[in-house]
């Protein structure tokens, strides 16, 4: 059942972007600052954690629950540490997702070359 | 610069060039993106409760996930591979986590040629780095909001 | 010697036939693998040409497409007397470290993908003005390299809207003389020459920037139709002819957008340009099967479809005069980034069969 929800409701949140793409002309980059802004404030006011309990992935692996992570470990640091947490919060938080996606990214350019498009 | 009939004059011709530009078909890119965006998440549960059955939390699960996928993605951009299902499925490859790792990674294979500092050091951001930049500052905002509403007792 | 004349607003009659000794193209695998293929002098299956990065690739590409239009006119490069060649990367680095190998005096131009109008302009003038026997026009565009000058990292996965053209990868060359080109075929020389028939401009026409405010880098066809009308009209009104005066006229690279605004505009001037018109950028791509959308694009574009593809037909008698308008859009990334519009520019070549004896 986890993954039915998981495929319609990540699938849903993808159709609805695709929308705003082709109708609005908003380039790509755009579009994914929305999406982790938006999953910032939807976090906050306490919308997107029914969505995440529900669809699990679905709402945690599109940048919307990037934008939760965030949230999430910025609250947590502000809970813990005070005013100081305001600026551990937010790196925390998305430390795994954003050096992975860096350290990988190296990696992968010692080993590959730019390709050709067909 | 620009007067008014001169403004009115472009806004026709924009309309006129909307109205013969064709567009792809809404509804099946949505279907695709649809299709796509699906599974990427199917996968993602799999690996959430692969993690969690092995004794993780949920928070500890989740950042498994999100660093396969990543993983997943940055090999796949590196085999030429994922520009071809962004082309098919559009919003469906750019909006999962997918998309943000395969653009540092398309990045930093294309600018290797500029050098490790001011190539890839500089231009692996050039995609990635305002969903960083907009991701830290938006939390950080509503963070001051929460830390003063609870500083003067909103929140307990 | 005819005196040389200016002619209405923004057009010239040369002084005498500039005759085009040689052309050489150069293409990419898909472009050979269009309905052009056939054509081509060279098509490199290697899109790197050799190199390590698509810079250097564009480089190496438009230096092989000159040194083949010297060869073709059997000359040797010091024998040039200068150099018009253009590309699309910032600052014309293309052409730059191509040409410099070479060591021939260089003119850099920038005309976005009217480039090959502008050099031809420039170099037919200079030719007529006596200034140079034998003079270069070239200039190339590279797929790889644009997308990264302009667009997105080639590894970045995204969709492209059906409005959006295909960068040729490609490079072409010709060679001006004021003399019609010599019947031989000693060594690697290749005249364009059939018989007693050659090519040779006769007139031009400086395009203006036409700006309609658009502001779509994706739908370079629409910011490019307006310049393309505002060029071809200018021309007949200069040289009071109609389109009967001309067996074709092909526009750089409108695509199929940009096509029908260019015939849509020139409708509303009581200009009916359809039996003739012709678009490089719908000449070198199947749409259908080659998944470019709206078509080719790049300075290589007009380039590559001039040499390979007008030129032969010129010399056959196919067509006797042709009106060559590269069409190109300007703009650049912060340009874009600023939100200025993307303005419009094309340059008209009259090239025409001369009979010689």
């Amino acid at each position: 059942m986890d993954y039915i929800n998981a495929f319609w409701v990540g699938g849903l949140i993808c159709a609805l972007v695709q929308i705003l793409l082709d109708k609005t002309k908003l380039m790509p980059g755009r579009v994914m600052v929305l999406l982790v802004c938006s999953g910032v404030v939807l976090s906050a006011v306490g919308i997107y954690q029914p969505l995440t309990d529900y669809a699990g992935a679905g709402a945690s692996v599109p940048l919307l629950g990037f934008g939760q992570v965030l949230w999430k470990g910025m609250k947590k640091a502000i809970d813990k540490d005070g005013f100081i947490g305001l600026f551990t919060g937010g790196f925390t938080a998305c430390a795994v997702g954003v050096s992975a996606a860096l350290i990988f990214s190296y990696i992968a350019s010692l080993v590959c070359k730019p390709k050709m498009r067909e | 610069m620009a007067t008014e009939q001169q403004k009115q004059k472009q806004k026709e011709y924009e309309k006129y060039v909307k109205e013969i530009t064709p567009t792809h078909s809404l509804p099946l890119n949505m279907a695709k993106a649809f299709l796509t965006g699906g599974l990427i998440c199917v996968i993602g549960q799999w690996i959430l409760n692969f993690a969690k059955n092995r004794g993780l939390d949920q928070e500890m699960a989740g950042s498994w996930c999100s660093l396969i996928l990543i993983l997943l993605s940055v090999i796949l951009t590196g085999l030429n591979l994922y520009p071809k299902i962004g082309k098919f499925g559009g919003a469906g490859a750019l909006v999962p986590i997918t998309g943000f790792a395969n653009s540092v990674a398309a990045s930093a294979i294309e600018y290797k040629a500029e050098g490790q500092v001011f190539g890839i050091g500089c231009k692996i951001f050039t995609i990635a780095g305002p969903v960083i930049l907009y991701g830290i500052m938006s939390s950080w905002f509503l963070g001051l909001i929460y830390y003063i509403l609870k500083a003067i007792g909103v929140f307990v | 010697m005819n005196l040389p004349k200016q002619q209405g607003a923004s057009s010239v009659a040369l002084a005498r036939p500039v005759f085009i000794q040689s052309a050489a193209s150069i293409a990419g695998k898909k472009e050979g693998e269009g309905p052009l293929g056939n054509c081509f002098d060279m098509i490199c299956e290697d899109p790197l040409f050799g190199t390590d990065t698509w810079e250097a690739a564009e480089s190496t590409m438009q230096k092989e497409a000159a040194l083949l239009a010297i060869g073709k006119a059997g000359l040797k490069p010091e024998e040039i007397r200068m150099v018009f060649a253009g590309d699309l990367l910032a600052q014309s680095i293309a052409s730059s470290f191509g040409i410099a190998e070479m060591g021939i005096p260089f003119y850099g131009l920038y005309g976005a993908c009217s480039t090959m109008g502008e050099s031809l302009s420039l170099g037919a003038m200079a030719v007529a003005a006596g200034y140079g026997d034998h003079i270069l026009c070239a200039t190339s565009s590279h797929f790889a390299s644009a997308e990264k000058e302009f667009r997105y990292p080639l590894g970045y996965g995204c969709q492209r809207p059906l409005s959006s053209t295909w960068t040729v990868t490609g490079s072409g060359a010709c060679v001006l003389a004021a003399e019609p080109p010599s019947f031989t075929t000693d060594g690697d020389a290749m005249p364009l020459r059939q018989g007693r028939f050659c090519a040779a401009v006769t007139e031009i026409t400086a395009g203006r920037l036409v700006d309609f405010g658009l502001k779509d880098s994706l739908n370079m066809g629409g910011c490019m139709a307006p310049a393309a009308c505002d060029t071809i009209y200018q021309h007949f009104f200069d040289f009071g002819r109609a389109p009967s005066d001309y067996d074709a006229i092909v526009t750089g690279d409108l695509g199929m957008i940009g096509q029908k605004i260019l015939l849509d505009l020139l409708d509303k001037k009581n200009i009916d340009i359809r039996q003739i018109h012709q678009d490089c950028g719908l000449l070198i791509f199947d749409s259908h099967t080659q998944d470019t959308h709206s078509g080719g694009s790049g300075c290589g574009c007009a380039a590559v479809v001039l040499c390979a593809h007008l030129l032969p037909n010129i010399l056959s008698g196919k067509w006797k005069r042709i009106l060559f308008v590269p069409t190109g859009a300007m703009l650049s990334k912060v340009s874009f980034n600023e939100g200025t519009p993307v303005a419009g520019i094309a340059h008209a070549v009259v090239i025409e069969q001369k009979q010689v004896s």
